[in-house]
């Protein structure tokens, strides 16, 4: 599982009103590397919540992103900025660990790089 | 229609290790399964700036269907109910992230992140009640709702559905458009039992609103059956206020019905001769 994703997923067990983010527990991060593509990126920064990534990022091991979300004019010329982001984004891999929902505290296992997010018959 | 997958087992038990290898490596239903997320990726009618986009790939069992969005350049978030179909997935090295989740439980994803979904031969596994928990309509209620939150405005999410019969095509439609959805289906070769390909088309965003109010008059439309060529039923059209049809006690008139009566005959239509009865009104004993 990869940043970008974490950054999309919140949980969705029944009454948790505030489910975002989770917090990761990593056991393995692995690196895959992915094509460069600015636009992307770009194009994804508007949906991203950045202290969730630059906190997933943290606990993954890569501290290389600025603790402030970063405005729009430095997206369109920071090229090594943007690299830094692509790799946060898309090239760190949590294969194993796991995710831990912020208010419940319970946690989704993460095997394979795929997080288990089957909810339990109760919690739906 | 004799060996639907649906009513052997519950997804997650069919796709077991041996189903879920046979599925991958036939190569006709690799095949399949491309032609049919190609159709699915020309209909989410993605902008064609050359930007990739975030998709989602609801029930992607071994990734044949986030294949063919990896090789438009999309990423993908892959979603489905089977570890073992997983675990095919990775050991194919799929490029998009895989999630193991129900749909029916709710997709667990922010509101307004997803560009557009597709769903090849998924969502129909959601009429089926396989744990005394499952009720069918609140579980599709749950995937359409979440669904709608999790896409941005104006993206569009197409489904590609064998739906048994009538009832769960209508079943699955209405589920959607009470989510908030607007659109409809899509059918491809009509005609052919076996090519013949339903797609829903769903859109995210500004036709919303005439949608609850309506809500009698989709259950007769939804109904019925396309019979032509790759034919688009306009929901958001369906729901529009009805127009007042103008009449008066008198009725339309002797002038009128001649009118009418010279159109259909310069159509070349078998028109009765005018007389003095043309237009006459009938005894009060009617």
């Amino acid at each position: 599982m990869r940043l970008i994703t974490h950054n999309m997923l919140s949980c969705n067990i029944k009454g948790v009103t505030n489910g975002f983010p989770l917090r990761i527990e990593a056991g393995n991060v692995i690196e895959k590397e992915v094509d460069f593509n600015p636009d992307f990126i770009r194009h994804m920064f508007a949906k991203i919540e950045w202290k969730a990534l630059v906190e997933g990022a943290r606990s993954m091991g890569y501290a290389e992103l600025p603790e402030d979300s970063p405005d729009a004019a430095v997206l369109k010329s920071d090229e090594p900025f943007l690299k830094k982001l692509h790799h946060a984004l898309l090239e760190l891999h949590l294969e194993e660990g796991a995710l831990v929902c912020p208010e419940t505290g319970r946690k989704f296992p993460v095997n394979k790089g795929i997080p288990n997010m089957l909810l339990h018959e109760d919690e739906v | 229609m004799s060996n639907r997958p649906e009513l052997l087992a519950p997804p997650e038990i069919f796709y077991d290790e041996t189903e879920a290898r046979k599925y991958t490596s036939s190569s006709r239903i690799v095949e399949i399964q491309a032609k049919l997320s190609e159709r699915a990726l020309e209909l989410l009618a993605l902008p064609e700036d050359g930007v990739p986009r975030f998709l989602l790939d609801i029930g992607c069992g071994s990734g044949l269907s986030g294949e063919t969005l990896s090789e438009n350049g999309h990423h993908w978030i892959g979603l489905d109910i089977s570890a073992s179909m997983l675990n095919v997935a990775v050991e194919r090295e799929v490029e998009g992230d895989l999630l193991l989740g129900d749909m029916g439980q709710g997709l667990a994803l922010r509101s307004g992140v997803i560009d557009g979904a597709i769903s090849i031969s998924a969502v129909q596994w959601l009429c089926n009640a396989d744990k005394s928990s499952h009720e069918p309509r609140l579980r599709l209620k749950a995937f359409f709702g979440s669904l709608y939150r999790c896409l941005s405005r104006g993206a569009r999410a197409v489904f590609q559905v064998y739906p048994e019969n009538i009832a769960q095509r209508e079943l699955i439609l209405r589920q959607a458009l009470q989510a908030g959805f607007g659109g409809g289906l899509v059918v491809d070769y009509p005609h052919s039992t076996k090519k013949r390909k339903e797609f829903l088309v769903l859109t995210c965003g500004p036709v919303q609103t005439s949608i609850q109010t309506s809500k009698n008059e989709y259950d007769e439309s939804c109904s019925e059956d396309d019979n032509s060529e790759d034919e688009e039923v306009g929901v958001s059209d369906r729901n529009r206020p009805r127009k007042k049809r103008r009449t008066n006690k008198q009725g339309k008139g002797r002038e009128w019905v001649l009118k009418k009566k010279e159109q259909s005959r310069r159509k070349g239509n078998n028109v009765p001769a005018d007389s003095k009865y043309t237009a006459r009104k009938r005894k009060s004993r009617f």
